[in-house]
């Protein structure tokens, strides 16, 4: 990675903390709901009454009720999880494969 | 944003699930060919089916008080073509709407629709209309990504209102209601969006040239 790439990738990180934390910070007190059930909420205002599905997830059916917050999270983290570890995994191969690829060639030319 | 279960009429649900099938199908022969071609490939692919998921699982906050996430699926499309995104994208969203209740099995085919078909043809297209422009490559990738985010709102605003027509202004009518709700709230995410594909991207230009030309990405005029 180039000088100029590495600073370029620093900025961009930084950008998006900049672009995460503004909103929490200017909106103090919204309750930063998910959109999707903003949408729901249009769909029962529309409507004029609120919307019944006419169905419920799967996991709520076996469960019999709404999956507890923590464990949603705790899903939510494993689907994070599993795709920061296959990223850094291949990245990490690459990165050092790049660095032996390097080594190599610096080794012959003298 | 996804169309949660049971909110769409069952006519639309199996509509939109005959209008995806399709793409899923496309998608998996381009797989199979990308995968045929270049063994390498699998490890690209393997990447950007997990960075959907990593940028999928994350909620923002976002200018409008509320949380939305992103959907990641402008990387693969850049990289191996829109069709080929649709069967990352549906792994996901069965995933999110098993376990997760996020989503679900009756709006598959609309969800898959829009962030699965619609918002990686949009960022292919972007992206490969950039590059004949002569747009810097970077600014194209962010382009690609940010407004192929977009568009799976947009696509997701649309299939609501058809379901959901207002009783004053018809389809058009609850249309502005759901871009009302969704664009302004998607839009920060969607630069978001585009900024961590870029930074994605830079790694891999930096690291994996190899894998990059196993999957063909180097000749399309990189």
């Amino acid at each position: 990675m180039t000088k100029k790439d590495r600073a370029l990738v620093i900025a961009l990180l930084l950008l998006c903390v900049v672009l995460i934390v503004t909103p929490v910070l200017a909106l103090r007190g919204a309750d930063f709901g998910g959109s999707d059930d903003a949408g729901s909420e249009k769909v029962a205002e529309i409507t004029g009454e609120a919307y019944e599905p006419w169905t419920t997830p799967v996991l709520e059916q076996l469960l019999g009720g709404e999956l507890p917050g923590e464990l949603e999270s705790l899903l939510f983290c494993v689907q994070t999880g599993v795709g920061v570890g296959v990223i850094a995994f291949f990245l990490g191969r690459f990165v050092e494969r790049k660095k032996q690829e390097n080594a190599r060639g610096a080794q012959k030319e003298p | 944003m996804h169309i949660m279960e049971g909110f769409l009429p069952p006519s639309m649900c199996i509509l939109w699930g005959v209008i995806a099938l399709p793409f899923l199908l496309a998608g998996y022969f381009s797989l199979k060919k990308a995968v045929a071609r270049d063994r390498r490939a699998v490890t690209l692919i393997a990447m950007a089916g997990a960075f959907i998921f990593v940028i999928s699982s994350l909620k923002i906050p976002s200018v409008t008080g509320s949380c939305s996430h992103m959907t990641g699926t402008g990387l693969g499309a850049i990289l191996f073509g829109p069709s080929a995104v649709s069967i990352l994208g549906v792994i996901v969203l069965l995933f999110q709407a098993i376990l997760l209740a996020h989503g679900g099995l009756t709006t598959l085919g609309a969800n898959t629709f829009s962030m699965a078909v619609a918002g990686p043809f949009v960022s292919f297209g972007i992206y490969r209309l950039c590059l004949r422009c002569k747009v810097n490559k970077k600014a194209s990738v962010f382009l690609a990504a940010a407004l192929g985010d977009l568009v799976t709102y947009c696509v997701t605003s649309v299939q609501l209102a058809v379901a959901y027509p207002s009783a004053t202004g018809g389809v058009t009518g609850s249309l502005v209601e759901f871009l009302g709700v969704f664009a302004p709230t998607q839009l920060p995410l969607a630069v978001l969006e585009g900024v961590l594909t870029v930074i994605i991207m830079i790694a891999l230009e930096a690291y994996a040239q190899p894998e990059l030309r196993a999957v063909g990405f180097e000749e399309a005029g990189i």
